[in-house]
C-alpha cells in the first residue's frame, strides 16, 4: 500500500486534496514523520480516517456510490451504442439528436472509470444486458426495442428517468463532499437534460400526443409515460409532499403541476431491484 | 508508536484543522449583514442556501409570470403550453421555499427586466436558456455546502427539473440543443457555478440585489 501514490491518483481528479487533507499541507507532512513509524498494518486503519475526516465519509462509500453510477451508465452506453449500431433503427433525420445523448453517456463511463480508480477504487466492467428487459431471454416486456424506433425510445425515456432518480437517490451518501458531489450533480443534470429531450422527441413524433419534458403524474400513478410495463419504475413520483408541505393543499395547484415541479429519488435497493434480472442479466 | 498513540494523535491534528479552519472563516466572513438599499442577505447554513435557491426561483417565476402575461408575437400553442407549465413550476418553487423558510425567508425581491424586450421570441427564450442554465448551475454548485441530507434531496429534487426546462428552452431556441456545449462539457458533466458568480449574473435582473456576506459576494 503507497499512500503517497494514492494521494497523487486523487489529486489528478482532485486538485486541492492536499488543503483538504489540511490548508497548510502539515497532515501530510506529519504522515511522512510518524508513517516510518507507524506499524504497516495500522495503515489502512490511518489513512480510512485521514480520508473520512477530508471528506466526510468513507472512501469505500464514495467508491460504491460511483460504482453503482457506473453501472448504470455501462448499461445507458450499452442501450445506445446497440441503438446507434443497428441499421435502419434512428432515423437518419434523429441520428445527431440521439447522438448527442450517446456521446454524453459514453463520456459519463469514461469519467465515472477514471475517478473511481483514482479514488483507489476498482472500476465495475459492464454487465450482460437484455435490452428487452427479459433477463437474457430476449423475450422481455420489449421485444421490437431494436426493430421499432418508437420502442427504442420509449425504453430511452424509462432509463434516463430512472437514472436522474437513482443519482438523486445517492446525493445524501455525498454529503459535503465538493468534487465528488459536484461531479455526480453535473451528471444528474445531463441525464435530466436527456430525458426532457428523449421526452420532446416522442412527443413531436406523435409517439405519445400527452407526454411533456416533466414527469406530470396523477394522484394514484408516478407514470406519465404510457408505457405500463415500467409503472415501478415511476413510482413515487406522485408524491406532493415536500419538505412537510402538502403542495396540492397548501399552495392550491393540482396534482399535475405539483409531481412535475419536483423529481422524486429512488434508492439503489429500488433501482437494482428494477433492472437487475430484467435489463441487467443476473444469473 | 501505538496505535491508539497514533490515533489520538490523528484526531487531534483534525479537530485542531476544523478549529482552524472555522477561525479562518470567522474572521474573514463574521461580519454585521448590512443590506444597503433594501437589498437582502441569503445568511448562512443551510437556511442561507435554501434562501440563495428562493431567491432565484423568485427571479425565475417572476420572468415566466411577465412571458405569459405579455406574450410574444407569434407564440404557438405548444409553446405557451410549455411556457405557462414552466410559470406554474417557478411559481410552486418559489412558494415552496417561501413556505419551508417562514420567518427565515428573505424579502420578496423586485424584478428589473427592463433589459429583457418581452415581444420578442428570440428575446424571452434567450433571457429564458439564462436563467434556467443559471439555475442548474447555481444547485449543482452549491450542493456541497447542504448539511442536511433531507435539504440535498429537496435540491436534487428540483434542480431535475430545472435541467428538464433548460433542454426544453433549449430545443425550443434550435432542436436538438438540450446539451448545448456552453453547459455541458467533453466529460459529460453540466457546469457548475459558485454562489458569488451566479449572484453577479442574478443581480443584473434584480432590482433588489442579493448579497451573501457569508460566501464571499457583495453587489
Amino acid at each position: 500500500m503507497n499512500l503517497f501514490n494514492i494521494i497523487s491518483e486523487i489529486e489528478k481528479v482532485d486538485p486541492e486534496i492536499h488543503e483538504r487533507l489540511n490548508p497548510r499541507r502539515a497532515a501530510i507532512k506529519n504522515i511522512t514523520s510518524f508513517g516510518s513509524k507507524v506499524a504497516v498494518a495500522a495503515m489502512p486503519f490511518a489513512l480510512g480516517t485521514l480520508f473520512k475526516k477530508a471528506y466526510g465519509q468513507a472512501t469505500s462509500t464514495v467508491v460504491d456510490v460511483l460504482n453503482f453510477a457506473l453501472t448504470l451508465e455501462h448499461l445507458e452506453a450499452g442501450f445506445y451504442n446497440k441503438g446507434a449500431t443497428t441499421s435502419g433503427l434512428i432515423p437518419s433525420a434523429d441520428s445527431a439528436y440521439i447522438g448527442f445523448v450517446t456521446r454524453d453517456e459514453n463520456a459519463h463511463v469514461k469519467f465515472l472509470q477514471g475517478a473511481i480508480t483514482a479514488s483507489g477504487g476498482t472500476p465495475v466492467g459492464p454487465a450482460t444486458f437484455d435490452f428487452t428487459g427479459g433477463n437474457n431471454k430476449g423475450n422481455g416486456p420489449f421485444p421490437t426495442v431494436f426493430s421499432s424506433y418508437a420502442t427504442f425510445l420509449a425504453v430511452a425515456q424509462v432509463f434516463e428517468d430512472t437514472g436522474v432518480r437513482a443519482y438523486k437517490g445517492q446525493a445524501p451518501n455525498l454529503i459535503g463532499n465538493q468534487d465528488i458531489l459536484t461531479a455526480a450533480l453535473s451528471i444528474h443534470a445531463v441525464e435530466a437534460r436527456h430525458a426532457s429531450a428523449i421526452r420532446k422527441l416522442r412527443h413531436d413524433l406523435g409517439h405519445d400526443a400527452n407526454i411533456k419534458p416533466y414527469i406530470v403524474s396523477t394522484a394514484t400513478l408516478g407514470n406519465d409515460t404510457g408505457v405500463v410495463a415500467a409503472n415501478n419504475n415511476y413510482k413515487g413520483e406522485e408524491n406532493v409532499t415536500q419538505g412537510g408541505v402538502n403542495l396540492v393543499s397548501a399552495l392550491k395547484v393540482s396534482v399535475g403541476v405539483a409531481t412535475a415541479s419536483f423529481d422524486e429519488p429512488l434508492s439503489k435497493e429500488d433501482v437494482t431491484a428494477l433492472l437487475v434480472g430484467s435489463f441487467i442479466v443476473s444469473n | 508508536m501505538a496505535r491508539r498513540s497514533f490515533l489520538r494523535y490523528a484526531g487531534a491534528s483534525a479537530a485542531a484543522v476544523a478549529v482552524m479552519g472555522a477561525a479562518a472563516s470567522c474572521s474573514k466572513n463574521d461580519r454585521v449583514i448590512v443590506t444597503p438599499g433594501g437589498g437582502a442577505d441569503i445568511g448562512s447554513g443551510d437556511p442561507g442556501i435554501l434562501n440563495y435557491a428562493y431567491a432565484l426561483e423568485q427571479l425565475e417565476a417572476a420572468f415566466y409570470l411577465q412571458v405569459i402575461a405579455t406574450p410574444y408575437s407569434g407564440i404557438s400553442t405548444i409553446e405557451t403550453s410549455y411556457l405557462t407549465d414552466i410559470r406554474d413550476h417557478e411559481v410552486v418553487h418559489r412558494d415552496f421555499f417561501k413556505a419551508a423558510l417562514g420567518s427565515k425567508a428573505i424579502t420578496a425581491l423586485t424584478p428589473d427586466f427592463s433589459k429583457i424586450d418581452f415581444s420578442s421570441r428570440d428575446k424571452v427564450l434567450a433571457a429564458a436558456k439564462a436563467f434556467e442554465d443559471l439555475g442548474v448551475q447555481a444547485y449543482d454548485g452549491a450542493g456541497y455546502l447542504i448539511k442536511d441530507a433531507g435539504y440535498l434531496t429537496i435540491a436534487g429534487k428540483i434542480v431535475s427539473v430545472e435541467a428538464r426546462h433548460a433542454a426544453l428552452i433549449s430545443n425550443l431556441i434550435s432542436p436538438g440543443t438540450f446539451v448545448p456545449a456552453d453547459q455541458v462539457n467533453s466529460d459529460g458533466l453540466n457546469k457548475s457555478a459558485s454562489i458569488a458568480e451566479v449572484l453577479a449574473q442574478a443581480n443584473t435582473y434584480l432590482k433588489t440585489k442579493v448579497s451573501a456576506v457569508n460566501y464571499n459576494y457583495k453587489p
